[in-house]
């Protein structure tokens, strides 16, 4: 390299850095050979010149019959220097423009043929962009075959259910009684929290109402029979979906992405015995235990209102509860959380078996577990309270 | 370019010592996986980290890219001024991001495409424009035969290539050593063979230095041309130097039964 600057090149090193650090010129011969010359430090850490000045120049007509490169000052160079001749390289080729390489240093040489050795596959970009028609009507079948797989999915766990009467089903006792001491004992304290804060909120805004009227007492009844018949069961549902349910949506839907859920299909144990069924019987006989739990915790609640707020003895409250609920209440109730505990189960394993591969599939598994467990519920609720308003119970 | 790079093979290069470990002891808590270990990992080579699993290589591993502290003794990297964990936090950092580390399943980040995972450890610490990053990201793809695989997400494409994507990823930040945990595992003979042949241009062409997990013999005689030997029984190293050499030379018959698959042993 002549120093970059000589009589007839039109050097352009238009790159803002200093020239020690990075230097590019070029010149055309008599010949129709474009010289590049590439000195100084050619690193990311420098900073690298954009091809566009060289490309320009080797588009400019007449266009050069081939282009050499010479290196002979380059002090140091990095995949900054990649990146600059890989472009200027594909534009020569695009162009029919001869190129010779044997001027760069070894190293780059073997990089850039390593670089070009696999032809490119073409850039699905292209055929990304779907028109909108396309994309609700696909998101559409994947909702109808969504739906499909619940049903398939519910008629599943049906069968099984089925074979564990007939003592066919094949499970492991531990993981029922691990299951039963992760959706019982262990949510236990925050599910009595939770229901005993309810109960006082109950109690107080009833109470505040109730006072206008002299007629305090009734917030016994008003905490009983809300907490016994609705609150505590939605209450302890709420609470172990977001517990229990996601944590069995993450662990099934990271035992698909093992490929453990697989290994127990080939070696012919159905999924659905030996992984859902623990799971759902445990929530289905735990959750009217926690709905218990909560009805206490409730009535409790309401019970230290009233004392502290409307000095009504702790007697008189439990008389009057006892007087305002019934029996069907509780009942009720009970009947209302082993359904949920169902519910929960069921979306909870669906979303795990079915969830993809990857950390995020798995993420996105324990979100929807949660969201269609807390509507599943919410409707559920809904449906149970028409019948019983119905059936007077 | 300097011309010591340009002389490959032949064995004129001198020797410079890229990592040197003294006294290395490895523990989890109290027990000790490894103890005494005293090997140099010399420039540009291809340095192979091999015993028989379960002996700690992994763990020796974790060591050298500074995600575990040893338990007793010292790390040195050429060009630091103090051992791996003696040295201010600031200059560990810096040199951290001249290693590159292919993970034994790729460890690609799966919310992101292939060229993203390629872009974060240059959005991260180099300086350049969006648009050099992501030639840079096109460019390291293309080396490992990954062209056009720009926006594929990591679960949509094979194993094999996962790993190459690893690489990728890996050779990111130029990186003056590459460490490779299991390369081959889990790859078709084929796909290995693409992968050590990778391993050796990169090295040639990069200069880089390359450590390599792995107990795949075809892989430790091809590539390797420095290695130390970890035996889990006696939870020290008790073989280093050239797998080629130490087949023909070795009189270990730990060492010989690994590198003859047990047809050595069964000899003697």
């Amino acid at each position: 390299m002549d120093g970059g600057v000589s009589a007839s090149d039109r050097t352009q090193s238009e790159l803002p850095r200093p020239m020690e650090q990075v230097d590019l010129s070029y010149s055309r011969g008599p010949d129709g050979t474009l010289r590049v010359a590439l000195g100084g430090d050619w690193t990311l850490e420098r900073g690298i010149p954009a091809p566009k000045a060289v490309i320009e120049e080797i588009e400019r007509p007449p266009l050069p019959r081939r282009v050499i490169f010479e290196t002979g000052v380059l002090a140091g160079w990095d995949s900054g220097l990649l990146t600059f001749l890989l472009a200027v390289l594909s534009r020569c080729a695009q162009l029919g423009v001869e190129s010779d390489r044997l001027g760069l240093p070894e190293g780059v040489r073997r990089l850039l043929a390593l670089a070009t050795a696999v032809p490119a596959r073409p850039d699905r970009r292209a055929s990304r962009p779907e028109p909108v028609l396309a994309r609700v009507g696909g998101a559409a079948i994947a909702w109808w075959s969504g739906f499909g797989e619940t049903l398939a999915f519910i008629g599943e766990a049906c069968l099984s259910l089925l074979r564990l009467f007939a003592r066919k089903a094949r499970f492991r006792r531990s993981d029922l009684v691990l299951a039963v001491q992760d959706c019982g004992a262990r949510s236990l304290s925050i599910v009595a929290l939770i229901n005993l804060l309810v109960g006082l909120i109950l109690a107080f805004v009833g109470a505040i109402q109730l006072r206008r009227f002299g007629a305090q007492v009734y917030v016994a009844d008003l905490v009983g029979i809300g907490m016994l018949r609705d609150i505590a069961p939605i209450m302890t549902g709420i609470i172990v979906t977001g517990r229990t349910g996601a944590s069995f949506a993450a662990q099934l839907g990271t035992m698909e992405a093992n490929g453990e859920i697989d290994a127990l299909r080939t070696l012919g144990i159905p999924p659905m015995d030996f992984l859902v069924l623990p799971r759902l019987l445990a929530l289905c006989l735990m959750m009217p235990l926690l709905c218990l739990y909560a009805d206490l915790a409730g009535i409790l609640g309401g019970m230290v209102v009233a004392g502290s707020m409307l000095q009504i003895s702790p007697t008189q409250y439990l008389l009057e509860t006892k007087h305002a609920v019934r029996l069907n209440d509780l009942f009720l109730g009970l009947f209302m959380s082993a359904v949920f505990g169902v519910l929960v189960a069921l979306t909870g394993c669906l979303r795990g078996i079915r969830s993809g591969r990857s950390a995020s599939a798995v993420g996105e598994a324990t979100t929807s577990a949660v969201v269609t467990g807390i509507v599943s519920i919410v409707v559920a609720t809904a449906i149970i309270t028409a019948i019983s308003y119905v059936l007077g119970i | 370019m300097s011309s010591a790079f340009e002389q490959r093979g032949g064995g004129t290069l001198e020797a410079r010592p890229k990592i040197t470990v003294s006294g290395l002891t490895m523990a989890y808590g109290e027990s000790v996986v490894m103890r005494d270990l005293d090997f140099t990992v010399n420039e540009r080579d291809i340095f192979i980290i091999m015993g028989g699993s379960g002996s700690g290589k992994s763990t020796l591993l974790r060591h050298l890219v500074g995600l575990q502290e040893p338990a007793r003794g010292t790390i040195f990297y050429q060009g630091t001024s103090a051992g791996f964990w003696e040295m201010p936090p600031p200059e560990r950092e810096r040199l951290l991001r001249r290693f590159g580390l292919l993970y034994q399943g790729g460890a690609l980040w799966s919310s992101m495409t292939l060229a993203e995972n390629v872009a974060l450890p240059l959005q991260e610490y180099a300086a350049a424009s969006a648009e050099e990053i992501s030639a840079l990201a096109s460019l390291k793809l293309a080396l490992v035969g990954l062209s056009g695989f720009e926006d594929y997400y990591p679960s949509e494409i094979s194993g094999g290539m996962t790993k190459r994507a690893g690489l990728a990823r890996a050779m990111a930040l130029d990186p003056d050593i590459l460490f490779f945990d299991e390369p081959s595992a889990g790859l078709d003979p084929l796909s290995a063979r693409r992968l050590d042949d990778l391993i050796l241009d990169l090295r040639d062409s990069l200069h880089a230095t390359i450590v390599v997990v792995t107990h795949e013999l075809s892989s430790i005689f091809a590539i390797g041309n420095n290695s130390v030997f970890l035996d889990g029984e006696s939870k020290t190293m008790i073989a280093s130097g050239n797998p080629r050499q130490l087949l023909a030379e070795s009189k270990d018959p730990r060492v010989l039964a690994f590198l003859t698959r047990g047809e050595e042993a069964g000899r003697g």
